[in-house]
């Protein structure tokens, strides 16, 4: 089948919505109920290891959520010139030309960030999320769907670390985005936790948050 | 769907082409951006083992009017030239390079630190060390006071050491205890300052070389401890030269 004849019946019927139900899916699927991380359990080791501070974790968010969004967006508008046989190669050199990207922008307009993000930006890459979405969701979806489920993947991502961020600061340095919560609140004699700064802490916010999820969703394993 | 070899081939190659295309630009447009950010957290580092440096101060104007910079080799004389003849600024010195080298190879920048309203003296010298925490690199800079013999401050700065444990050396709490410490000992030997094992946060029972070790973090203190007496051994010739000055 060639792919003029799969495109041409869409034409003909009448537009859909840009934000119709099944649209909506999209975004809001991936951000409970079929969440990349507390889910799919994807992404993690990025979870782990930049959720020490809020700044670097909403840094990466960004981040994340950019090159989701877009690879998804370029891989959809080429996805039928991309030929089979070499398609993951094709997919890898998208991501890791938006991620470069953003890895320099890090570079020239927030060193500091990019001295404590450095790796771990260079290593969205091997993000299974974002490989992930594009193999199973934009290789067979038009753009702006997968634009959308970019978008959901991405923020589903963004707000599980920022949680896990905002505990791990919170309870490890005693601060949320630098500023001394406990300190202010005449709490002075609340001691920082090591085990939150250490990658230990993020697994076991991140389990918390798991379990917490899976209760309320009814969630059963397959 | 399956192509022929021939798509294939050139559709990879149409798109290495992109792609390349697409880096490259970055890359031009990025290039002076970051050339910049780069000249600003050196300097920041740098004045930081003297001051206290605020993220909104104009770091480069206190920079421009506080330092002077030069290279030094290992027997401490100033060097204008490297080996190809062409001219060394202090601030593009790669530590990481010269750290490779022997230390007789080595080039030594030098940053005197003058204060802007007296500018008749010097009021530090600050030497940058460089050496091997636990993990990875540890590397930083040393403010000696106007003797050569006292520590007013010190920065560092490390690559990947363990959160919460070695990573501390880069916080105001482990640099404040190298404060008022001396290097060399009574008889005028090079004795550099050495971070303790265990940690006891009682300031007074260190004495002029020692300082409180940290907790959970033996190994990266002991790549401290080496990397100062290092650096401090490579400066040896010029600190003395200095001092005789005086």
């Amino acid at each position: 089948m060639s792919t003029e004849t799969l495109e041409q019946p869409v034409v003909k019927k009448q537009a859909e919505p840009l934000f119709s139900k099944r649209r909506r899916k999209f975004v809001m699927d991936p951000l409970d109920d079929d969440n990349p991380v507390t889910i799919q359990v994807l992404g993690i080791c990025s979870a782990l290891a930049v959720t020490v501070k809020m700044e670097p974790t909403l840094i990466m968010s960004i981040a994340v959520v950019f090159v989701i969004v877009f690879s998804n967006l370029a891989t959809s508008l080429i996805r039928n010139l991309i030929p089979g046989r070499v398609r993951i190669i094709v997919q890898l050199g998208v991501i890791a030309t938006l991620v470069t990207v953003v890895s320099e922008i890090l570079k020239a307009y927030n060193y500091e960030m990019y001295k404590v993000l450095g790796a771990f930006v260079g290593l969205i890459i091997t993000n299974c999320i974002v490989m992930g979405r594009l193999e199973a969701f934009a290789m067979g979806n038009k753009p702006w769907d997968s634009v959308l489920d970019g978008l959901g993947s991405g923020f589903g991502y963004a707000w599980v670390i920022l949680t896990v961020a905002f505990f791990r600061e919170l309870l490890g340095s005693g601060t949320v985005f630098d500023y001394p919560v406990f300190e202010k609140i005449g709490l002075t004699h609340i001691q920082n936790n090591g085990l939150m700064v250490d990658s230990i802490g993020a697994f076991m916010v991140l389990a918390l948050i798991i379990w917490v999820q899976r209760t309320r969703n009814g969630y059963v394993e397959h | 769907m399956q192509r022929s070899n021939t798509y294939i081939l050139v559709f990879t190659a149409i798109m290495t082409v992109i792609i390349g295309g697409i880096l490259s630009f970055t890359s031009q447009v990025l290039g002076p951006a970051q050339k910049k950010s780069i000249e600003l957290d050196t300097k920041t580092q740098i004045l930081s083992a003297v001051m206290n440096i605020n993220k909104k101060e104009d770091v480069l104007g206190i920079y421009k009017k506080s330092i002077k910079s030069m290279v030094v080799d290992i027997n401490g004389d100033v060097i204008t030239k490297d080996k190809k003849g062409n001219p060394i600024v202090a601030e593009q010195v790669d530590l990481v390079k010269n750290y490779k080298m022997k230390p007789a190879d080595r080039e030594y920048p030098v940053y005197e630190y003058k204060n802007p309203s007296d500018t008749s003296k010097v009021e530090a010298y600050i030497l940058p060390v460089y050496g091997a925490g636990l993990w990875n690199a540890i590397y930083g800079y040393v403010a000696l006071e106007s003797d050569l013999n006292t520590i007013k401050g010190v920065s560092f700065g490390h690559v990947s050491e363990t959160p919460g444990l070695g990573a501390r050396i880069a916080t105001k709490e482990i640099e404040d205890r190298y404060k008022g410490k001396t290097i060399f000992d009574n008889k005028g030997d090079l004795v550099s300052v050495t971070m303790q094992k265990g940690e006891k946060k009682d300031p007074a029972l260190f004495g002029p070389h020692q300082v409180d070790g940290m907790s959970g973090a033996t190994l990266t203190g002991r790549g401290l401890n080496a990397m100062l007496k290092n650096y401090l051994g490579d400066y040896e010739a010029f600190i003395k030269k200095n001092q005789q000055h005086q």
